[in-house]
């Protein structure tokens, strides 16, 4: 563990500062900053082709930014082949939007491989214990550790993906539209996962949603990306005074109404 | 520096002594204090954690785990440890994440029983692929107007054109190698300008439509296996159902179609390539003049060669686009078995292939086509 020293622990986890991405001449992201701060769940919310999922990927190291910088945990991402890099992966986990199981191995197997990657040097009997008891924290059954991907349904293999984000104890944890798909019932139920499992390990959460229902009920702040970059970034209430149209028509369209009136019965 | 977890043991009287734990109990630092742990005899009677300066669930979870095995109280734990041994009590310990496996005396028996099982299954599977292809043949027979002519100009393209320089390259060296190593052993009778009747007939007959055959079951029925086990699996076949679409209709009969035909025409192509391949080398290697080669097989070879070869090309074809199409369909699950069909298409499409020549062989022989 020499990665953390660089960063204090109250310093923000995710600085992205002046980042530029373009596909061709097709500009997706062009000057935009964003801070997570530690230990918030930070919703990040724009239209659909706005490019939610490829600043995640920028941030996690799977997209070349063509211009800004990018720091998590106190290591600059940007410029640097993470494969050769300086260990800052083990301290994050990523729930991709299918889930992205491996569909050769078994849910607990799917967990157990970035421990064996990791830490060689666990017991495997240990290792194994690790990875059954990180299903099970994820709030699945038993019986699910032993069982394939494909014999899961849609929002077990959702609990089944974050349970591989989970494996390495991570510090940061990225969601991508992690209720999509789900019936109401267990897009709740998920969304008290990640609210207790936030609080329980520590975590901070970068949340990539379409769901108003998680927005209002577990996110600290919300960050709206149109036009390119960030416009804006804070409490809902905070956003909606901010008066710009897209986030006005986002929280105010009837969608939007209901989230905040079942919201408000719910804490009233 | 790297952090690690230290242990010590403090005897202080009653129930045994007390394991004392300090340091980082995390995952990075977790084994050696794990093994440590793991070997310590009882009895323990309680656990104190109040030197720990950094935790996590695994931490948590083997502290625990060692508590529960020696039924030791846990003491001193901070508020984030008390959270997080919270979060683990509830789960029961165990380690088994890989799926249940039969000890090898009983594994046998059960693998051959499936085997046997899933013979049968394939079995009742290729007879009602059949009935689904004449049941589509049918319902495209009474409504032409819904038959897929593009589909099936887009497979011919793909299964036949695309395939003429492959084929072609195959089937000149072919023609070259048989009429070179023919003209070394015949030349030892005196007889090389028999190369022409060896390459002639063999070309005509068996190697042209035969390799022609393997070929396309590497390049086509592979791809068909391989395209309609992933829309299989991205549920593209089942849209279609849903919509109404019959699925045989539109994708397999033109492949079969596509295939069928094409394999005339692929077989009688490779053919007349490896006779000019083997011309090449009578003019380079053995004096014979390259069209006087070609004059020769016209006298040389009787036309039921021709036939025999022609006759067994599109059957070839219909086995290579029924094996791709069948296993392309049999996909479930995941991608690795579009793989496995995949393989399962060619392979088996080379093996039907080559026993039915070996059949084709006696047949035409028998039947005075010599």
């Amino acid at each position: 563990m020499s990665g953390s020293v660089s960063s204090p622990d109250d310093a923000p986890p995710i600085v992205v500062e002046g980042l530029g991405i373009r596909f061709g001449d097709f500009v997706v992201h062009e000057n935009l900053d964003l801070t997570v701060r530690r230990g918030e769940i930070l919703g990040v919310v724009g239209g659909s082709g706005s490019g939610k999922s490829v600043l995640m990927r920028a941030i996690i190291g799977l997209q070349r930014a063509s211009e800004g910088r990018i720091d998590v945990l106190g290591h600059t991402i940007t410029g640097v082949d993470l494969d050769r890099g300086i260990g800052v992966r083990r301290r994050w986990g990523v729930l991709f939007q299918g889930g992205a199981l491996f569909s050769t191995l078994t849910v607990g197997e799917n967990v157990e491989v970035a421990l064996r990657k990791y830490y060689p040097d666990l017991s495997p009997e240990l290792r194994q214990e690790i990875a059954r008891y990180k299903v099970m924290l994820s709030g699945l059954p038993e019986s699910a550790v032993t069982k394939y991907p494909s014999e899961l349904s849609g929002g077990m293999k959702k609990r089944a993906g974050l349970a591989r984000a989970l494996a390495l104890d991570p510090e940061l944890l990225f969601l991508d539209e992690p209720t999509a798909g789900l019936d109401p019932i267990g897009a709740a139920a998920f969304d008290r996962l990640t609210r207790e499992l936030k609080e329980t390990l520590g975590l901070t959460v970068f949340l990539i949603t379409h769901d108003l229902d998680t927005l209002y009920e577990i996110c600290d702040r919300v960050a709206v990306i149109a036009e390119k970059r960030i416009i804006a970034v804070g409490t809902i209430p905070e956003l909606i005074a901010t008066g710009h149209p897209w986030i006005e028509e986002y929280f105010n369209g009837p969608r939007g109404r209901a989230a905040r009136d079942s919201h408000a019965r719910a804490k009233g | 520096m790297e952090k690690s977890a230290q242990y010590s043991l403090v005897e202080d009287g009653a129930g045994g002594p007390r394991l004392m734990l300090s340091g980082t109990l995390t995952l990075a630092a977790i084994a050696p204090l794990e093994r440590a742990l793991h070997t310590m005899p009882g009895p323990i009677a309680s656990i104190d954690l109040s030197g720990v300066e950094d935790i996590d669930t695994v931490g948590a979870w083997v502290v625990l785990q060692f508590a529960r095995a020696h039924e030791a109280e846990i003491t001193a734990a901070s508020e984030a440890a008390q959270r997080l041994l919270g979060a683990v009590r509830g789960i029961e310990p165990g380690s088994e994440i890989h799926p249940p496996r039969l000890p090898a005396w009983e594994r046998v028996p059960v693998k051959l029983g499936e085997k046997v099982y899933a013979a049968r299954a394939g079995l009742y599977g290729v007879v009602g692929f059949f009935g689904q292809i004449l049941i589509g043949a049918a319902s495209l027979a009474r409504n032409p107007a819904r038959f897929p002519v593009k589909a099936l100009v887009h497979q011919m393209e793909l299964v036949g054109v695309t395939a003429l320089p492959i084929i072609g390259l195959m089937s000149f060296l072919i023609g070259i190698v048989i009429a070179q190593q023919g003209a070394v052993q015949l030349e030892q009778f005196g007889a090389e300008a028999l190369t022409v009747n060896l390459v002639g007939r063999i070309t005509l007959r068996e190697l042209g439509v035969l390799m022609t055959a393997i070929m396309v079951a590497g390049r086509s029925g592979s791809a068909f296996a391989a395209q309609l086990g992933t829309m299989k699996l991205t549920e593209e076949i089942d849209a279609m159902r849903t919509i109404g679409i019959s699925p045989v209709e539109v994708l397999v009969i033109p492949r079969i179609m596509a295939a069928t035909f094409m394999m005339i025409l692929l077989g009688f192509y490779a053919s007349v390539v490896a006779i000019v391949g083997g011309a090449v080398v009578g003019e380079l290697a053995l004096g014979i003049p390259f069209w006087t080669f070609l004059a020769r097989i016209q006298e040389v070879v009787p036309t039921h060669d021709l036939w025999v070869g022609l006759i067994k090309a599109p059957v070839f074809g219909l086995i290579v686009a029924l094996a791709g199409c069948y296993h392309g369909l049999q996909v479930r699950g995941n991608s690795e078995e579009v793989g496995r069909r995949t393989t399962m298409a060619v392979v088996s499409a080379i093996f039907a292939v080559i026993v039915l020549d070996a059949f084709f062989a006696v047949f035409f022989t028998e039947v005075g086509w010599g």
